[in-house]
């Protein structure tokens, strides 16, 4: 603040006047700063609190697979420019970022590096799914090397179905992401059929059996058992 | 124009003025040629699996048959079969294909890495996916499913249900050895497979020694989706048709759809009303236009690592270009807008807005591309990235049978629309683009020139689009509800698509699906020439080649 602006303290007419200063620019005095009069002070809960900066600041990890990261990146890009609604800050490691758009179809050589990307991002973190592939292997279910959705893997908080979702649809979802994120709900950790394992504790069946000789027992490893996913 | 001097033709064992004599190349084969099949696309000599090289070198180097486009492997009831689909770099429309079965019991036939060395992968993908041992190859194991796989999935008697255990191993050294004797020391660096500069999920394995990559070794497989075998369990009408615009997904859809309709039209014998070609031409320049775009944004991305004004500046242009495809197709990314026998719908009404909103497009373009270069091209920091990296010569390109712009950029003057012409091209007046330099500037440079070309295309199909009498607009010849190609009938077809040569193999066994699909993936082929380019330089050089191969991860694993 300015000497000048100093000066005029006494001339003060508002509340407002009297704790900015006459000299302020009036850009910073907004209507909510009126409401607020002479005391700037919000009482609220430190969780709330939390979680309104958590759903209004996200940083996406730059996450491309397939497909639906093409129309990803349209959504970050202009005309549709996530970053308006506050989750536009693409981060290109894991460990600065907290929300994750798994945008394309997860096969099974792709499974495990997907997980290890997960449990590099710090808590607490959040999964968009984007595409029918991600959410259950989509048009290619029925491939030999297709994982039936990431939630095999990783869990979920919000699916954005489509093929691919248009633009609008994932700002859509990650707009209902942050209001939940706000509202501080997250989704339940489902069951991870197929979580990392050391190979020398998988069950020894006849593949397990075959597989041994190559692998070292402390080789992590995931199982996909097809029989058993949706 | 082609860097090489022309071939002497007289020279060319097999070329008559009106094709090819493939007696005479059966005499040059002599005694390796066990008999002979007609495919739809041209005549097969059937070659013993001991002496696959002896019958391709003297097809390559006798004959002038430089490009193996395409190995395709498959099982029948009674033996395995490769088949090497040959073509001329010069003339693709000189083909042969080269059969080599072997017996189920002992799946093994000789390597043809020798002689072309874009076999390397191919036939690892045919060990890999159907089952077939190569003899002699430099590095035989899998290529698109992890090693642990149990199985040959395209085989015949694979099982599905099986469970599965993929390993995450961390990764050693392979030329440590090598580079200790010298009293250097390398480092072993994983780029990707989750890596903004890898383009999707592509898995560098380098090995630098010092600031200079010594090796390099891109291990694929991340998005290996089973595209053939959805393509083998689906009707031929129009159950296939979807996938293809998810094999080159950068919005690039019409090109692939066109690759399995022309093949498809072609064995079943469908008949395309012209009107549908001008629409299909049309249509498919857009989406080269789109796709190249994104190529130059990305390309950008990786060399001044700017998500901001080039990025967002081509994005501008993919998004009008993305508006105008949905007006013809009403979908943004996944068209499929291609019938077996046309398209699938009439432009949109009102036609005259349709055609303003082309036209509008296509008189900003110029600007917009002035815009380009003065972003881009004529940039110093750009030049200096580009000019003189990653080179590729055009001898090294045939070799591992690269093609589109890769191809072009180096001189390699091939481009199936004219010299292979389907659709509407021969009609029109365009310029196919190459440049000498091959490296990464003349690439991105190709790239953007046939941007313009492609705006003349399509400026000429608005014209004869405009101008098309009401009473004469067909967009779909008579195709019947069911097809059911001839039993055994084979056909290898390819298009130009956004990244070169895209080509499908169908073999028919009388019913409504194909018995074998198999694809050809230009990215595929192209992406096998990256180690070429990038051994020796440095590290930005490899990311800037890696982005000016323009690769889509969907087409490389398929
Ligand atoms: S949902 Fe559709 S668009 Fe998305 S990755 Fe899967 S196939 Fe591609």
């Amino acid at each position: 603040m300015s000497s000048d602006s100093q000066l005029t303290n006494a001339d003060a007419q508002t509340t407002q006047e009297a704790r900015m200063g006459g000299g302020t620019d009036n850009r910073f005095n907004s209507k909510l700063r009126e409401a607020f009069g002479s005391s700037p002070f919000v009482l609220t809960k430190f969780d709330s609190f939390m979680n309104w900066v958590r759903s209004s600041s996200m940083f996406m990890l730059q996450f491309g697979i397939a497909c639906c990261s093409i129309e990803m990146m349209h959504t970050y890009a202009v005309k549709h420019d996530l970053d308006r609604f506050g989750a536009g800050v693409p981060r290109a490691s894991p460990r600065q970022a907290d929300v994750i758009i798994v945008p394309g179809t997860i096969v099974s050589k792709f499974g495990p590096r997907m997980k290890r990307v997960y449990d590099q991002m710090p808590e607490p973190k959040f999964v968009v799914s984007m595409g029918s592939c991600t959410i259950s292997g989509g048009p290619f279910q029925q491939g030999y090397n297709v994982v039936k959705g990431a939630e095999e893997i990783i869990p979920v908080d919000i699916h954005v179905p489509g093929c691919p979702p248009r633009p609008e649809a994932l700002v859509y979802g990650v707009a209902k992401l942050q209001e939940r994120i706000g509202e501080g709900e997250t989704a339940p950790v489902t069951v991870k059929p197929y979580e990392l394992e050391e190979f020398g504790d998988l069950e020894r069946d006849e593949l397990v059996t075959k597989l041994a000789d190559d692998i070292d027992e402390d080789t992590l490893v995931m199982r996909y058992n097809w029989n058993d996913s949706p | 124009m082609s860097l090489e001097r022309p071939r002497d033709r007289s020279q060319t064992v097999g070329v008559t003025d009106d094709g090819l004599d493939y007696d005479a190349l059966a005499d040059l084969l002599g005694d390796t040629v066990v008999s002979r099949e007609t495919h739809r696309n041209a005549e097969a000599f059937v070659v013993r699996p001991d002496e696959v090289q002896d019958a391709l070198f003297a097809l390559r180097d006798e004959a002038g048959f430089d490009h193996c486009s395409n190995v395709t492997a498959q099982e029948y009831e009674d033996r395995f079969e490769s088949i090497y689909h040959l073509k001329k770099y010069e003339d693709p429309t000189q083909e042969v294909s080269v059969v080599v079965p072997t017996s189920r019991e002992n799946p093994v036939s000789q390597s043809a890495e020798p002689v072309y060395r874009t076999a390397d992968w191919h036939e690892r993908e045919a060990y890999d996916l159907v089952g077939i041992e190569y003899d002699d190859h430099p590095d035989l194991r899998r290529i698109l499913l992890p090693e642990t796989w149990q199985g040959h999935p395209m085989g015949l008697d694979y099982n599905q249900d099986k469970p599965q255990v993929v390993t995450l191993e961390s990764h050693a050294n392979p030329i440590a050895d090598d580079h200790k004797e010298d009293g250097s020391d390398t480092m072993f660096l994983n780029i990707g497979p989750h890596h903004p500069a890898t383009h999707g999920v592509l898995h560098v394995e380098t090995v630098l020694s010092g600031e200079q990559v010594a090796h390099v070794d891109p291990d694929i497989g991340y998005l290996h989706r089973c595209e053939e075998q959805m393509a083998q369990n689906g009707k031929y009408r129009h159950e296939i048709m979807p996938y293809p615009d998810r094999w080159d997904y950068v919005s690039a859809g019409i090109l692939n759809e066109w690759a399995y309709a022309r093949t498809a039209e072609d064995l079943a014998g469908l008949d395309v009303p012209e009107y549908a070609q001008v629409i299909r031409t049309m249509s498919a320049e857009f989406c080269r236009i789109a796709a190249h775009m994104l190529a130059l944004g990305t390309f950008a991305l990786d060399v001044y690592g700017e998500f901001t004004a080039t990025f967002m500046y081509t994005f501008r242009d993919r998004e009008v270009v993305e508006d105008i495809l949905e007006d013809l197709t009403g979908q943004r990314l996944m068209f499929n807008y291609m019938r077996l026998g046309g398209v699938a719908w009439d432009l949109p009404e009102p036609r005259e807005d349709f055609f303003e909103k082309i036209r509008d497009f296509l008189d900003g373009l110029p600007e917009k591309l002035d815009e380009y270069h003065d972003l881009i091209t004529s940039n110093e920091i750009f030049q200096l990235r580009c000019v003189d990296t990653g080179v590729l010569d055009a001898e090294t390109a045939k070799q591992y049978g690269a093609t589109g712009p890769v191809a072009r950029a180096s001189g390699v003057d091939y481009d199936l629309r004219r010299d292979d012409p389907y659709g509407y091209y021969d009609e029109l007046d365009w310029d196919v683009i190459t440049a000498e330099e091959g490296d990464n500037y003349a690439r991105v440079l190709c790239r953007m020139q046939e941007v313009e070309q492609s705006a003349r295309i399509i400026e000429q199909c608005v014209d004869l689009l405009e101008d098309w009498p009401e009473d004469d607009r067909e967009i779909q010849s008579n195709v019947p509800r069911t097809l059911r190609p001839d039993e055994d009938a084979e056909i290898y077809r390819a298009v130009e698509g956004a990244k070169g040569e895209l080509g499908i193999y169908i073999r028919s066994d009388g019913t409504d699906k194909p018995a074998r699909f198999k694809i050809r993936s230009p990215c595929f082929s192209n992406l096998q020439t990256l180690p070429e380019m990038a051994e020796g330089e440095y590290i930005p050089d490899l990311i800037a080649s890696l982005a000016s191969l323009d690769i889509v991860l969907g087409e490389v694993d398929r």
